[in-house]
């Protein structure tokens, strides 16, 4: 079997493995390949034809494959190597790497650091235990979308979508464009998971209901879908008897959250996080597994693509500086310390952060549990609180962060903890 | 004129058919969906009991024993996944344990090898995640684990390599009696056959009411199911059952022999033969009952839920054998679990009934041997890269969750009684099987589909009927 | 004196906007609590335009759709006539991000180009 040695291999070719690829070259690495399992480099954004993709990166409203075509042509231009329709079968813990492709067959690649940018995968059905018949007419929001804007086949005439994410409400306003009939969008929570944007552009342009507290409890039709019926649903998430309707139609949608795609990882001993299902890591982005980087939706589901860019350039930069640095790259003497989430906010990214080896600063991601208004995102070092910045409002579906500066950590010698929480005003 | 019309291609059907083939006869399996395995076949607990269930001295338990003594040999000979991976019946009660010694005595009686009852310390040894509560099991290495498409498909296949004739979409209406032979009427016309095998599943005992005046009454009974993602390999590895008693029947959790973990089945009694719809109600009490005797079930890894009917006959029995009052006219009815293990068995029996009423010879160029689809996932990393280098489409992956490649799904639609669907491809080669629920891989399988079958992808269906995935082309009705 | 009522998109908060209309003109914006919630009023109850994005087919190219956009915002009152005038378009490969897939789409006076490139 074909066995070859690069010293950075990225998994996946959509925003992620794109701006780590050419961040890595940027940053003094030659040897890079990129391996992607579709047909085309610029993963999921290529069937996100919609616009608003790239006001922090570009300064300017693009559509997603806009947004991709500018990182492809810097992949081009930075002339980073890059096996297309390749599926990646395992990575061993010797950062060995087996895939697979009609030209190569199986191979080998040893690699002195590994990205890995997989993205992430929708929620189907089956996932969200709806009862009811099992016909054709019910699709994920993103295989919808794959059918509409690539191949240009419509899937459904009359339709019913579950779930305000934003991917849901961009498919109410595509399908109606393309001549379908949405009749409403049901969400199980009080409060939408999509931006006001899109809820306003999307659904409210067409008249379409937004029906808050509810969802789906029956699907009709043996082969095709025939109707849906929705019902509200208590504090409990549990539908109220006596509060269905009935809606005729051929089509349902499911926009009910997004889970990243981390087989590859577990197999390889990575250590996940509960919370968002992706890998635990430090402030480089590294994994518990050494040399490993990880970044983009398959660390934690992002909402806007010009945060994935900015990550994966990061997770670029320090693999780049492992392979040329070796196993002691950026030595230490201080503990990592954690960052524990709690009081409202759900986890962090990264888990952990080094007040020697980070930068002057460090941006913290994380999300929310729920909608809060009127309140504080603090920040503390031990039990001293060091940010507590007023916000009109958060909410789950807008991932928020905080900035950590060096030189306020060097302040605190030994500090062995730093919450991230909510506080009411 | 055909010798034998079997009606229903479900693996009682399949399974007569390819039994039959091995006579000189004139055999068509007439199937009203438009692939095999479309009914109770292929919504069940996939499981080959090992036989201590059925009342001793029953057609049941006679047909169970011996198909689960065959299962192995033939899983072989037709290359379709099984695996003895032992069953257990959990006892959590000290009080009922009169109850198990009873079923033991019942196995015992039936003919199961091997049988015994262990204590908990074995219990625990066997299956670290079993319930603090269980105090003994009825163990049955025997019981096994088998795909139930895999099976039913390679019998309808090997049946059709021995020239039997598949008839799908073929709905039968009635039938009449015309001389020695019958008219068996459908909605592709009419037929004549000398013989009528009645494996219908959940409408046996219409078709069967057609032609006696001793009534039969088969009530479709609903099992509602979750499977969860092959990333809960291992959390069992036995089929685990709780010994009914008066805290219920419980759920059983078994390992699949593709490495998910399945958990199921309800029992509800519905009117509806086509009533296949899971409920609220069924997915809850599943979800109560599944964490009963394993402790910490992974449950929020279930990735489907789904429902099969099983055909069960008032007198809770298998109806095998020529109708009174019709001649030629062979009921295959009733067959409820252990159906799915007792049908080579059942199979067996059918084709002995019509060879000693026909008094067919041997077909002498009968092959007893099918090679199912070549899972590349068995094949070392060398020949692996071989098999590439000779068909680069097994070089392609289509669906990521199960890791399917374009050449099996090539050889799915292409080979004899090939897929048509996409459910066809699914139960073939578990390509959108997975945790993303054919999310990613449905528009690429449609794609190959459309081009192996020369159809234009809007042709191309879930599983046959009007169940169309492309109903049309962008903005065509604006 | 006429009032329109609309969300903010500016942000999450979404806060509820009454627009106070003197015929074509915006007298006073309430309910918001930035600036962006006031400019966002008067263009949308002025001049509310839209982006429309779509795809069409292509021919001999390695992709069966390209994705395409209006160059510029459009009219909102417009966008289903630029669906229409999309209908039935097909171009052939390669087309590359940029390209004018129709021009004055329904005379809007603005193109339709491609986002994507197909070759």
């Amino acid at each position: 079997m074909l066995r070859q040695v690069y010293d950075i291999v990225v998994v996946g070719g959509g925003p992620a493995g794109l701006a780590a690829a050419v961040s890595a070259k940027r940053n003094g690495i030659e040897s890079i390949l990129v391996l992607e399992r579709d047909k085309e480099l610029g993963g999921i954004l290529n069937q996100c034809i919609h616009n608003g993709f790239g006001l922090h990166t570009f300064k300017e409203e693009l559509t997603g494959p806009e947004y991709a075509g500018r990182f492809i042509a810097q992949l081009e231009e930075e002339k980073i190597e890059y096996k297309l329709n390749t599926m990646v079968m395992d990575i061993s813990d010797e950062k060995v790497i087996t895939a697979m492709n009609r030209e190569d067959g199986m191979f080998e690649i040893e690699a002195k650091a590994v990205i890995l940018a997989m993205g992430c995968r929708e929620r189907s059905r089956g996932a969200l235990n709806i009862p009811g018949y099992r016909p054709a007419g019910i699709y994920s929001a993103g295989t919808a979308q794959r059918l509409v804007n690539m191949e240009g086949y419509m899937p459904g005439r009359e339709v019913v979508i579950l779930g305000s994410g934003d991917i849901g409400l961009i498919m109410a306003r595509r399908m109606t464009l393309e001549g379908a009939k949405v009749k409403v969008v049901a969400e199980l929570l009080p409060y939408s998971g999509g931006l006001k944007r899109n809820i306003v552009q999307c659904l409210d342009d067409f008249g379409i209901p937004l029906k808050l507290s509810h969802t789906v409890v029956d699907i009709d039709g043996k082969e095709r879908v025939e109707g849906i019926t929705i019902a509200e649903v208590d504090e409990n998430r549990k539908p109220i008897p006596g509060t269905e309707e009935h809606y005729t139609c051929d089509t349902l949608l499911l926009s009910c959250g997004l889970i990243p795609e981390n087989e590859i990882s577990r197999s390889l001993g990575v250590e996940m996080s509960p919370i968002t299902s992706g890998p635990l890591v430090n402030e480089c982005l590294e994994t518990n597994v050494e040399g490993v980087f990880a970044c983009g939706n398959v660390l934690h589901v992002h909402d806007l693509v010009d945060f994935v860019s900015e990550e994966a350039g990061a997770a670029g930069k320090h693999a780049a500086e492992y392979v040329k640095n070796g196993a002691k790259h950026q030595p230490s003497a201080a503990k990592d310390i954690p960052i524990v989430a709690t009081e409202g906010a759900r986890y962090t990214v990264p888990k952990t952060i080094n007040p020697e080896r980070m930068d002057e600063k460090h941006t913290v991601r994380f999300r929310v549990g729920d909608v809060y208004k009127n309140c504080y995102v603090s920040v503390y070092f031990g039990d001293k609180r060091v940010i507590h910045r007023k916000r009109p409002v958060v909410a789950p579906g807008e991932m928020e962060e905080v900035v950590l500066k060096k030189e306020e950590l060097a302040a605190f010698p030994d500090l062995s903890q730093i919450t991230v929480k909510i506080e009411e005003a | 004129m055909y010798d034998v019309i079997i009606i229903g291609a479900g693996v009682s059907g399949a399974a007569s058919a390819r039994e039959l083939s091995r006579y000189k006869l004139n055999i068509c399996v007439v199937e009203k969906e438009e692939d095999v395995c479309c009914g109770t076949s292929k919504a069940n607990s996939a499981i080959a009991h090992a036989g201590f269930d059925a009342e001793s001295g029953s057609l049941m338990a006679k047909l169970n024993v011996e198909g689960s003594q065959m299962m192995a040999e033939l899983s072989r000979e037709l290359d379709f996944p099984f695996k003895q991976n032992g069953s257990l019946v959990v006892c959590l009660h000290e009080e009922e344990m009169p109850n198990l010694k009873k079923l033991y005595e019942r196995g015992i009686e039936n003919g199961v090898k091997d049988l015994r009852i262990i204590n908990r310390k074995e219990l625990v040894e066997l299956e670290p995640n079993i319930s603090d509560e269980a105090v003994a099991a009825l163990y049955a290495p025997t019981g096994g684990i088998v795909c139930p498409f895999g099976m039913n498909i390679a019998f309808a296949e090997n049946a059709a390599q021995n020239g039997v004739e598949f008839k799908f979409d073929t709905e039968v209406s009635g039938f009449e009696k015309k001389d020695d032979a019958w008219i068996v009427k459908t909605n592709q016309g009419d037929f004549e056959t000398r013989y009528i095998v009645n494996a219908a599943g959940v409408y046996a005992d219409k078709f069967h009411n057609m032609v006696s005046e001793k009534k039969l009454h088969i009530t479709p009974r609903r099992g509602d199911y979750c499977l969860l993602d092959r990333t809960t390999e291992g959390f069992v590895t036995h089929t685990i059952f709780q010994l009914p008693g008066k805290y219920g029947k419980g759920v059983l959790v078994t390992p699949t022999v593709h490495g998910n973990t399945l958990v199921g089945p309800t029992a509800i009694d519905i009117e509806n033969k086509e009533g296949t719809n899971t409920t609220q109600e069924g997915i809850d009490e599943l979800i109560s009952k599944a964490g009963t005797t394993v402790k910490g079930l992974p449950i929020r890894q279930v990735i489907t839920s789904f429902a099969g009917l099983r055909a069960h006959e008032d007198g809770h029995e298998f109806c095998i054998g020529e109708v009174e009052g019709a001649k030629g006219f062979i009921d295959c009815a009733g067959i409820e679990s252990p159906g799915l293990t007792s049908a080579p068995a059942i199979g067996k029996m059918v084709a002995g009934i019509v060879r000693d009423l026909t008094g067919a010879e041997e077909n002498p160029d009968f092959v007893g041997t099918r090679k199912g689809i070549l899972d590349p996932k068995t094949l070392s990393n060398e020949e692996r890269a071989a098999l590439i280098k000779e068909n680069p489409a097994y070089g392609n992956i289509i669906c990521r969750c199960e890791m399917v490649t374009e050449g099996e799904i090539i050889d799915a639609i292409n080979r004899p009684l090939g897929a048509k669907s996409l459910d066809g491809v699914k139960r073939r080669t578990r390509a959108g099987m997975g945790r993303c629920q054919a999310g990613f891989c449905s528009p690429r399988t449609i794609e190959i589909l459309a081009r192996e079958r020369g159809v234009d992808p809007s042709e191309i269906t879930k599983s046959g009927g009007n169940s169309k995935i492309i109903v049309g082309i962008n903005k065509d009705r604006i | 004196m006429e009032t329109r009522e609309l969300i903010c998109i500016g942000c999450p908060m979404g806060c509820p906007l009454k627009v106070e209309m003197n015929g074509e003109e915006v007298s006073t914006v309430t309910g918001n609590t930035c600036k962006r919630g006031d400019d966002y009023a008067r263009k949308e109850v002025t001049n509310p335009t839209r982006i429309v994005t779509s795809s069409v087919i292509v021919e001999g190219g390695s992709l069966a759709a390209v994705s395409v956009k209006t160059k510029e915002d459009i009219p909102k009152g417009k966008i289903f006539d630029i669906m229409k005038a999309l209908k039935g378009v097909k171009v052939q490969a390669p087309v590359h991000i940029g390209d004018v897939i129709v021009s004055n789409v329904a005379d809007t006076g603005v193109d339709i180009i491609a986002t994507k490139n197909v070759n």
